[in-house]
């Protein structure tokens, strides 16, 4: 192939990670829910779109972006509460399946409220002036835009991480993924953490539907494809692994990087590729450790 | 699995939504004086089915289809008929899938008795359509862009095509475009035909001009995130960048080039720039983007026709002028409707003789069929997307910038397509 100087691959390995934050944005919500609710939640998808189209919303009423990016993932988390304590928490306990039939219902229903809303063909949401256009970082340009989601994504895992493994909130948390019953004898109300989970989950999903939506079109089905991908960062990272989730992205985006670059026709199955590996090699995931973040 | 639910329960709502704005429509008419027409006239209605892709990403332009043809059929109605015969449109849900079209378009002439098809949102799905139609001695007019449909092989005389296709779109963006700028091209192609068929068109056009390509990258279908493919199209330094890509896939690209910068570094084009699109998109993914189109409401002030088909849609509409995709629902079965009212009859061989003779301007200008494969000879407006502070209000998202006017020259020879 022509034209592949030194300089494009450091920037096509530099684009692969900076797409790869973006997987771990779309992948951290997922990841949380399961590795501590062992809830599968097949509305992420469905969170991600409302956290667009909240942030959509929002900007038509304050016409900040800043106030919107921190307002859609709380009024989604909001939402993620009500859907945990009158949804989810009366079928704990019945199996795997039973959350996972539910969430995948309410995808379906979020989705369609949002299409009555708001219709089908999408609606505009601008990079915000702020952080548009494209910076030359010695290897090419790369946009601006891409490199402040690198650092809020780095920013929210860090603190994720500070909050579950160093703060005695995150204890009882880390303590209830394993045990519940004996979490609860002492004295400990475990639904209230799990409701306290779900919300934060869910709201980093939001989250990352506001921060895709000045890069990805904000339509009713932008979700679907969401949910694949943040599956596939979730299972080779081993799932419930915050760590995991991390690295996982990270070469995931990497790999499609390259595909891309050189066999272009293979570029959005190199991630199913991986995956098959991964799960061939080390069936539990890179990082998987059963019911423990990181 | 979750996409085809998504499907299934979105049918009822749209066709129930299409009904409705039928039903609109029918009490639009009954209040005028030709009401008594219709209600004569109604056991033995001329017939068009109309297959669009209601559901699926592409629903609000095929409602738009829909809405825009049944115009057609009313003004049809209200101007007495053909002798008094009214004439009645058949919308039904495609869903994007060649199968499904194929299965609808039988039941259509099957069971309902069609006379003619109109309709298909999709270079493929239309192919399915046409072969069940020309099978059955059907005419057929599709309204979607292919380059295929021209050719030999999927022709029969019952098939006639009234949206542009690729080749000459692209050619028309690229006539305008590559003497106006320099020579370094780059093409980012989806990798379908439609694709394919949007690059050799503009890579026709540019032999002319001497233009060198510099780059060429694929991407799949329905590809969500473009950073991968974008850093060696900027490696190659192009002057001009073809999007050859449609849909969600453009407006996805382009707001990620955006954000790339690259349009301070080269100019954008699109063969294919749709209103809709432009209006979900925002104006700061498309402004300075030019592509081509087959109507924009802009051109009212140059066009009498356009000016009449506008004022009766936004009459219906709250104001808001037609779409692109909505006025070919228009011209295909305006076209149809002005062919078998000049024939006097439903008989399918009269009515695609009086199609091949006719000379019609619907909605954007003289238009008529080629005697060779059917391809409506019309013109291509070069349009370019305006800045978000020079639109007068939010209908108002492109500038007119070019009319390349009707001539064969824009298609590929008879020739060539394999018509003896």
């Amino acid at each position: 192939m022509s034209g592949i100087t030194p300089d494009l691959l450091a920037l096509q390995l530099f684009t692969g990670l900076a797409l790869g934050s973006v997987f771990v944005l779309l992948a951290v919500g997922l990841s949380l829910i399961f590795g501590l609710l062992t809830v599968v939640n097949f509305a992420h998808g469905a969170f991600y779109m409302v956290g667009a189209y909240v942030g959509v919303f929002l900007l038509g009423l304050t016409g900040n972006f800043w106030i919107s990016l921190v307002f859609a993932p709380i009024l989604v988390g909001t939402l993620g509460l009500a859907v945990e304590r009158f949804l989810v928490r009366p079928l704990y306990g019945r199996g795997i399946d039973y959350p996972l039939l539910l969430t995948f219902g309410l995808g379906l229903v979020l989705v369609e409220l949002v299409r009555i809303l708001y219709g089908l063909e999408g609606v505009p949401f601008d990079t915000p002036p702020l952080l548009r256009g494209a910076v030359d970082i010695g290897i090419g340009y790369f946009p601006l835009y891409r490199l402040f989601l690198i650092a809020v994504t780095a920013l929210l895992v860090l603190a994720l991480w500070l909050f579950i493994e160093r703060t005695s909130y995150g204890l009882i948390i880390r303590a209830g993924a394993r045990d519940p019953e004996i979490v609860r004898v002492l004295g400990v109300d475990i639904s209230r953490v799990w409701l306290i989970v779900f919300a934060i989950g869910t709201g980093v999903a939001g989250l990352a539907g506001i921060l895709s939506a000045p890069m990805r079109s904000v339509i009713p089905d932008m979700g679907s494809t969401v949910l694949v991908e943040a599956f596939v960062v979730t299972v080779v990272g081993g799932m419930g692994s915050l760590i995991g989730a991390v690295v996982a992205g990270l070469l995931v985006g990497v790999v499609v990087a390259f595909t891309s670059l050189f066999w272009p026709d293979f570029s959005d199955l190199s991630m199913f590729v991986l995956m098959a590996a991964v799960l061939l090699i080390r069936p539990q995931g890179l990082f998987g450790q059963k019911g423990l973040m990181g | 699995m979750r996409h085809d639910k998504g499907k299934t329960r979105r049918t009822t709502v749209s066709r129930r939504d299409v009904l409705k704005s039928a039903a609109a429509g029918a009490v639009v008419l009954g209040t005028s004086p030709f009401s008594f027409n219709i209600a004569r006239a109604a056991g033995d209605p001329i017939k068009i089915g109309f297959p669009v892709p209601l559901t699926g990403p592409y629903g609000s332009e095929a409602k738009e289809q829909a809405r825009c043809a049944q115009m057609a059929v009313d003004e049809f109605n209200a101007a007495g008929g053909m002798n008094g015969r009214m004439a009645e449109l058949l919308v039904r849900d495609d869903k994007l899938k060649s199968g499904e079209a194929a299965k609808r378009a039988q039941e259509l002439i099957e069971n309902d008795g069609v006379h003619f098809v109109s309709g298909s949102l999709s270079a493929s799905v239309q192919l399915a359509v046409n072969t069940i139609c020309k099978d059955r001695g059907i005419p057929y007019v599709s309204i979607s862009q292919s380059d295929a449909i021209n050719e030999e092989k999927h022709f029969s005389k019952y098939t006639f095509h009234e949206a542009m296709n690729p080749h000459m779109t692209a050619g028309a963006v690229g006539r305008y475009v590559f003497p106006r700028e320099n020579k370094r091209v780059a093409f980012l192609i989806a990798d379908y035909a439609y694709g394919h068929e949007m690059a050799r068109g503009f890579k026709r056009a540019g032999e002319e001009f001497g233009i060198e390509v510099v780059a060429e990258v694929k991407h799949p279908l329905a590809t969500k995130d473009y950073s991968t493919f974008l850093p060696r199209i900027q490696a190659a330094k192009p002057d001009v960048l073809c999007l050859c890509n449609f849909g969600y896939d453009q407006m996805n690209s382009l707001k990620q080039a955006t954000n790339f910068g690259m349009k301070e570094r080269m100019r954008m084009v699109a063969p294919a720039l749709l209103y809709n699109q432009r209006r979900a998109g925002g104006a700061d993914a498309y402004s300075g983007v030019v592509g081509g189109t087959n109507f924009y409401w802009g051109i009212e002030d140059t066009v009498p026709t356009a000016k009449a088909f506008n004022d009766a849609y936004r009459k219906l509409n709250d104001g808001s002028p037609p779409s692109d995709y909505g006025a070919y629902g228009y011209a295909g079965v305006g076209g149809l409707l002005k062919a078998v009212s000049a024939a006097g009859t439903t008989d399918a061989d009269a009515v695609v003789a009086a199609l091949e003779n006719l000379k019609y301007d619907l909605y954007k200008g003289q238009q008529y069929y080629r005697q060779c494969d059917h391809q409506s000879v019309q013109p291509v407006y070069i349009i370019e997307s305006k800045d978000a502070g020079d639109q007068a209000d939010e209908y108002d998202v492109f500038n007119v910038v070019y009319e390349e006017t009707a001539d064969e020259k824009m298609l590929r020879t008879c020739g060539e397509l394999g018509h003896g």
